[in-house]
């Protein structure tokens, strides 16, 4: 008798943990031949919620980390990829990708990584401004993480767009939820291992399975979200996006146009996305022993 | 760490202070010193500002701006309705297509610089006007509101032929026309603010100052008229929330630029939705100055006093919570109402005045809410024992003692000379209360230790950060908040942004 094999169960990523959905649910995406790829967590409202309580305690470390050492965690994760590459093309091949696309996207997923551990610590270098105010004051203004990011990512492009949109949260010094394409998670699930294995922080990615239908409005709702970024180009749930995000002004960003294989698929841009600008003041004393200048 | 404290401290408490207590109980007095009214002239009556020229609302409704301090009528400004509104953002549009985007970048710089140089010469004729309207102190006007609104002008003049250089690796092009709407608590300066990055980065303009202090906006208008600035580019509408919403709402906006409450700013957030229109909020806070023990107390004081009552506290990102450590709050308190008792509360217009008028009954009455809700929450509030004029709107610089971290006067904007005032142990502490806000507008730090001001500076979730000062504002110096105080800024380079497309 054949070695019965072994089938993966895809769970979802939480705060550096594996759990199961708390909802009991499941779906089984299929794929175009209609080969069933799992049973996959169809994520509720609360795994959302406990994610972001995740996210949100990840991100005082997080952010507050060197930016040199976000820099090499990101490397990491990029060398954890490639040492996973075949078993990314193979799921990229269920889902409905031939193999010389499978090869292309892990490849771009891999520099996109590289990319963004580039930029960790050389963005803030970009855009940040010494002012030079009229009055005796020392002005800066640097960038800093906006704080929890929820993501929708996108249907399409299951492992590069998933990618392209968490790099340069984090690379911000954010910490994310993502909600991983519908038809296509295995990727995104896979690569919540990868990044498990890669000195990455429990809590700064979460990632969910499930339906946006279900999900996007409290992905853009919760209190403790600061900023939404969504990639589909669907008028109706990007009005729902802008509306529900008043409750707590979350900045939000829609890339239905951003073309993740093009040289537009990555750009300090997207960092400074997900960036605020602080301005400080201190004054200064501009005569000797006068003793001024407060 | 504690007995180490211990061991340093050696008198914690009942430490005995070098400065003196000021007397205020002389029959010393200040001899009026009013600006005189005579400089400034106000028409009976405004038009609409449209299309370069001064046109009757098709409305034909007009409203009254009185002078708060008096309670006396100023003028009449015009109430711009939809049609109106639909008039000005088409006359903004016509001068962005066929004269604004074509025009070549250094001469929109050198239309620009013009006006700064008008604002400049008719400093003084806006002072007046502007403490007439909205009841600052002359000396704030004077000295604060209208330079910083020249200084704003001729700032971002100059950025307009200069814009590849902003943003690395990117080309620029404008947005389209701008909907701009703004506060009456800095009516000249707002208006500044949105219009000057707006005409330098090659958008056009449709501006709508606050229905209580419309004057100066109107007098702006006649300087863009007299710099010959091309027809459209900048209108300016009169009207209270209904225009402003039409401006909102209108399809042929490309941009929204607010200055506001955090609730109407939330009204547009979702007004937009499913829209393109591109959006800046600048709203609403509720700073946290921090006062640590080893903090220079009488420039801390001085700090705090001007963070809180520049302005009669209308400024959004008023200090209006102080932190104060334990060690020193009794010294602290003991000193500000010290020097609460030596602000001067009167005639705006007298320029010895240091507080003028509540901008409107109604923001008054909001105050004056406010404060009850302090005393009925169990804070201990304190007033100064000054005298205020028997007619306009005025209120004596207030603080309250004994705050809990969630008393509504902890949490909510008041907008007022309202001083709420916390204690705390630890840097930890206070930094866990400070941030303990859905406000992130700015917030204040006052030590002596360098590293200790970087630690907090960093850690507090704000768009402004005054170490060692507050208050401080110039056209280089990029404004704007974290969290519900909106998003976007306002001055400096990083002003540029929200009124450009990027495109590489």
């Amino acid at each position: 008798m054949p070695r019965l094999e072994v089938l993966k169960t895809y769970k979802i990523y939480i705060g550096g943990q594996f759990p199961r959905t708390e909802s009991g649910r499941y779906y089984s995406p299929v794929n175009k031949a209609g080969k069933k790829l799992a049973n996959v967590c169809l994520c509720s409202r609360k795994d959302f919620r406990d994610a972001v309580v995740s996210a949100r305690s990840a991100f005082g470390g997080w952010s507050s980390r060197a930016a040199f050492n976000r820099s090499q965690i990101l490397y990491r994760m990029a060398e954890m990829l490639e040492g996973r590459k075949a078993q990314f093309i193979d799921e990229l091949i269920q889902q409905d990708a031939t193999r010389a696309h499978a090869e292309k996207e892990i490849s771009l997923a891999i520099d996109r990584l590289i990319y963004y551990a580039g930029w960790c610590d050389k963005f803030q270098q970009l855009f940040s401004a010494v002012n030079p105010v009229a009055s005796s004051h020392f002005n800066f203004s640097v960038p800093e993480p906006t704080g929890v990011v929820s993501i929708i990512a996108p249907q399409g492009d299951a492992l590069l767009g998933l990618v392209s949109l968490i790099a340069p949260v984090i690379a911000g010094g954010n910490t994310c939820v993502v909600l991983a394409s519908e038809t296509k998670p295995l990727c995104a699930v896979t690569f919540a291992e990868v990044l498990n294995s890669s000195d990455l922080p429990g809590g700064v990615v979460n990632i969910l399975t499930g339906k946006p239908a279900e999900l996007v409005s409290w992905f853009t709702d919760h209190m403790d979200v600061n900023a939404t970024l969504y990639c589909e180009n669907n008028s109706d749930v990007q009005k729902l996006i802008r509306e529900k995000s008043a409750s707590n002004l979350k900045r939000v960003h829609f890339y239905d146009k951003v073309n993740w294989y093009s040289a537009e698929g990555q750009s300090p841009y997207f960092i400074m996305d997900s960036q605020e600008i602080k301005t400080t003041w201190h004054p200064v004393e501009n005569i000797a022993g006068a003793g001024g200048g407060y | 760490m504690a007995t180490k404290k211990k061991a340093v401290r050696s008198k914690p408490s009942g430490k005995k202070s070098n400065t003196i207590r000021l007397k205020f109980d002389t029959s010393w007095s200040y001899a009026p010193a009013p600006e005189s009214k005579s400089a400034a002239t106000i028409d009976k009556q405004y038009d609409l500002f449209i299309n370069g020229t001064w046109q009757k609302p098709l409305s034909k409704k007009y409203f009254s701006t009185i002078n708060p301090a008096n309670e006396e009528k100023l003028a009449e400004v015009a109430e711009a309705s939809e049609a109106d509104v639909n008039k000005a953002v088409d006359a903004a549009r016509t001068a962005y297509e066929d004269v604004w985007k074509k025009m070549p970048p250094k001469e929109r710089a050198k239309y620009i610089f013009r006006i700064a140089r008008i604002v400049q010469e008719k400093a003084r004729e806006l002072a007046i006007i502007e403490t007439l309207d909205g009841g600052k102190p002359i000396r704030e006007s004077r000295d604060f509101d209208v330079p910083t609104a020249a200084n704003h002008f001729f700032y971002y003049a100059g950025w307009a032929d200069k814009l590849e250089y902003a943003f690395p690796n990117r080309r620029t092009s404008p947005l389209g026309v701008a909907g701009q709407i703004i506060p009456w608590n800095f009516p000249l300066l707002m208006a500044a603010w949105k219009i000057a990055p707006a005409l330098a980065t090659g958008n056009t303009v449709v501006l709508k100052p606050a229905e209580t202090t419309p004057l100066t906006a109107l007098k702006l208008a006649e300087i863009i008229q007299e710099a010959d600035l091309p027809p459209g580019v900048v209108n300016i509408l009169t009207g209270a929330g209904a225009t402003g919403a039409a401006i909102v709402n209108h399809p042929g906006i490309n941009k929204i630029a607010f200055t506001g409450s955090t609730e109407v700013g939330k009204i547009i957030q979702r007004a937009i939705a499913g829209t393109n229109k591109k959006a800046t909020l600048e709203l609403g806070g509720k700073a946290a100055n921090i006062i640590f023990e080893d903090a220079p107390l009488d420039q801390a004081v001085e700090g705090v006093i001007n963070g809180i009552f520049f302005n009669q506290g209308h400024v959004c990102c008023a200090g209006s919570r102080l932190y104060v450590q334990e060690s020193v709050a009794k010294e602290v308190i003991r000193k500000l109402k010290d020097r609460m008792e030596s602000l001067l509360v009167g005639d705006p217009l007298d320029k010895n005045t240091d507080i003028g008028a509540i901008n409107s009954k109604q923001q008054l009455d909001t105050i004056r809410k406010y404060i009850s809700i302090g005393k009925k929450e169990g804070a201990e509030m304190y007033e100064s024992s000054c005298r205020l004029p028997g007619k306009g709107f005025y209120c004596r610089p207030t603080l309250f003692t004994n705050v809990a971290q969630s008393n509504r006067i902890a949490q909510e904007e008041i907008f007022g000379p309202v001083l709420a005032i916390i204690t705390f142990r630890t840097d930890d502490e206070v930094i866990e209360k400070a941030n303990n806000s859905p406000y992130g507008l700015s917030a204040g730090v006052w030590t002596d230790k360098g590293s200790k001001i970087f630690n907090m500076t960093k850690r507090l979730r704000a768009g402004v950060v005054w170490a060692n000062t507050f208050n401080k504002f110039d056209p280089a110096s990029p404004f704007g908040g974290y969290k519900e105080s909106g998003f976007g800024r306002e001055g400096g380079l990083h002003g540029l942004l929200p009124y450009v497309q990027l495109t590489s």
